[in-house]
């Protein structure tokens, strides 16, 4: 019968800390940079223009196609040298945690991307109608009546995508960062309780995102009321 | 002022204005009317290039409305568009409402803007409605304040596509109302409408549509006593019997 130790546990608080703000960190960043860039990505895809719709279905449906974790080791293995010789910064400085960010923010673009284009499908016609009759262009109405509009109608599916992408951070360990899961995986394999570390992660990301759900559940009720 | 020359335009197979001319000048009321679907509305949208044309030419005020080189987003902010359901936007106050436009479109200052505004909710009867969101009014508030929104922009003429359409009977007449006082200032307005008491009493002419075609036009008083054609008879026995 195998005998769970958890004394590992309080010592290394403060470094599974630090690793949850690293993984919260990237959240964040992902979060934010690809629903700008998927908003973007989503205005393009309909636009009348062809080849800049192309563009944008393109990339989409390129990011959608390959596993997120061999998106993060091209990131890993290519943007750390690209801005080294771009900065002209030393081979000590570690870029691990900035290519991470840009490689979920550009990952998750196609998928805000695709959240965002049904937004703006989900606001009427007579809406951009009534803005163009107004006489403004058709990026003015795009930014002033209609992306407000799908923003608000998408924010629980957004809200649910982040909380996707803040369990995927998790894997940034193939570049041996230490975000909370890897954190709590160095913790476990130094004192030998591998089991007990992972089972406590495991719990923390279930608590958090489970949290999350509800409070988006809630918000949509308010959003749909 | 807006002249129509042969306007052609087909979805797909289905034609669904097929060589309309018309001419309306400075201050005239049009009125137009006709069975569903037989391309009321899509004309009118065609004048503020909403909907563009096939073939044929719309001028407004001299401008060509679907030539190479027209600064649409410029025409359209003078001529004034009123829609069946209302189209507010709802994320925005009255106010905001009313002041978008102003400010992104003819670069007015906030509080010009909103002293325009302002104004115009007065004119409309909704001044202490100004801070609400288009949610928290009645329909027929909600189209006065349409109304008062693409006044803000100092049209030179206004489009109404079919505004008490989507009413509850007892809104229909505070936006008729509205409308008429415009009419009464000497606003050019081409109104798509079934209300066959306001194109009685306030439109100089009726333009009579069916298929797609401008089956009849004529001075209102006239086409209410006489009508021509025997398609315009027929429907105006139907609107007129109850």
């Amino acid at each position: 019968m195998y005998e769970f130790d958890w004394s590992s546990i309080p010592g290394s608080l403060p470094f599974l800390w630090q690793g949850m703000m690293i993984s919260l960190g990237i959240t964040i960043v992902a979060v934010a940079a690809g629903i700008a860039w998927g908003t973007v990505l989503a205005v393009m895809r309909l636009s009348p223009s062809r080849p800049i719709s192309l563009f944008a279905t393109l990339y989409v449906s390129l990011f959608r196609s390959v596993p997120l974790v061999m998106v993060l080791l091209w990131f890993f293995l290519i943007v750390p040298s690209l801005l080294r010789d771009v900065l002209r910064l030393s081979h000590a400085t570690d870029l691990r945690l900035a290519s991470a960010m840009v490689g979920f923010s550009l990952f998750e673009a196609a998928y805000y991307s695709e959240i965002m284009r049904a937004g703006i499908q989900s606001v009427s016609k007579g809406q951009s109608s009534a803005a163009l009759a107004l006489g403004m262009t058709p990026l003015q109405a795009m930014w002033h009546v209609v992306l407000p509009q799908a923003f608000r109608n998408m924010v629980p599916l957004l809200l649910t995508q982040a909380i996707i992408l803040f369990q995927d951070t998790s894997l940034v360990y193939v570049s041996a960062l230490a975000d909370f899961f890897g954190a709590a995986y160095k913790v476990g394999d130094r004192d030998g309780r591998l089991v007990e570390m992972l089972l406590f992660a495991g719990a923390v990301y279930f608590v958090l995102c489970s949290a999350a759900s509800w409070g988006v559940r809630v918000l949509r009720r308010r959003v749909l009321a | 002022m807006i002249s129509l020359r042969n306007v052609h335009k087909s979805y797909g197979h289905v034609q669904v204005l097929n060589g309309c001319s018309a001419e309306i000048r400075k201050g005239e009321v049009i009125v137009v009317c006709g069975p569903s679907g037989s391309g009321k509305s899509t004309l009118i949208k065609c004048i503020n290039g909403l909907e563009p044309i096939d073939r044929g030419e719309i001028v407004v005020e001299g401008v060509s409305v679907g030539a190479r080189g027209t600064d649409l987003p410029k025409l359209r902010a003078r001529v004034g568009m009123v829609f069946q359901h209302f189209e507010l936007f709802p994320h925005m106050t009255v106010m905001d409402n009313l002041t978008l436009a102003q400010v992104k479109v003819l670069g007015r200052g906030a509080d010009q803007a909103r002293q325009k505004a302002g104004a115009l909710l007065d004119r409309v009867g909704l001044r202490e409605h100004a801070a609400k969101h288009p949610g928290q009014l009645s329909g027929g508030q909600q189209q006065r304040v349409a109304i008062a929104r693409a006044l803000a922009l100092d049209p030179v003429c206004m489009l109404f596509d079919e505004p008490t359409s989507a009413l509850d009977p007892e809104m229909i007449n505070e936006v008729l109302d509205v409308m008429t006082a415009l009419a009464r200032d000497g606003m050019t307005m081409v109104v798509v409408t079934h209300e066959m008491g306001f194109a009685r009493k306030v439109a100089n002419r009726v333009v009579f549509m069916d298929q797609g075609c401008i089956v009849e036009q004529a001075p209102s008083a006239e086409f209410f006593a006489a009508p021509k054609s025997e398609r315009a008879q027929q429907f105006l026995s139907k609107v007129l019997e109850h």
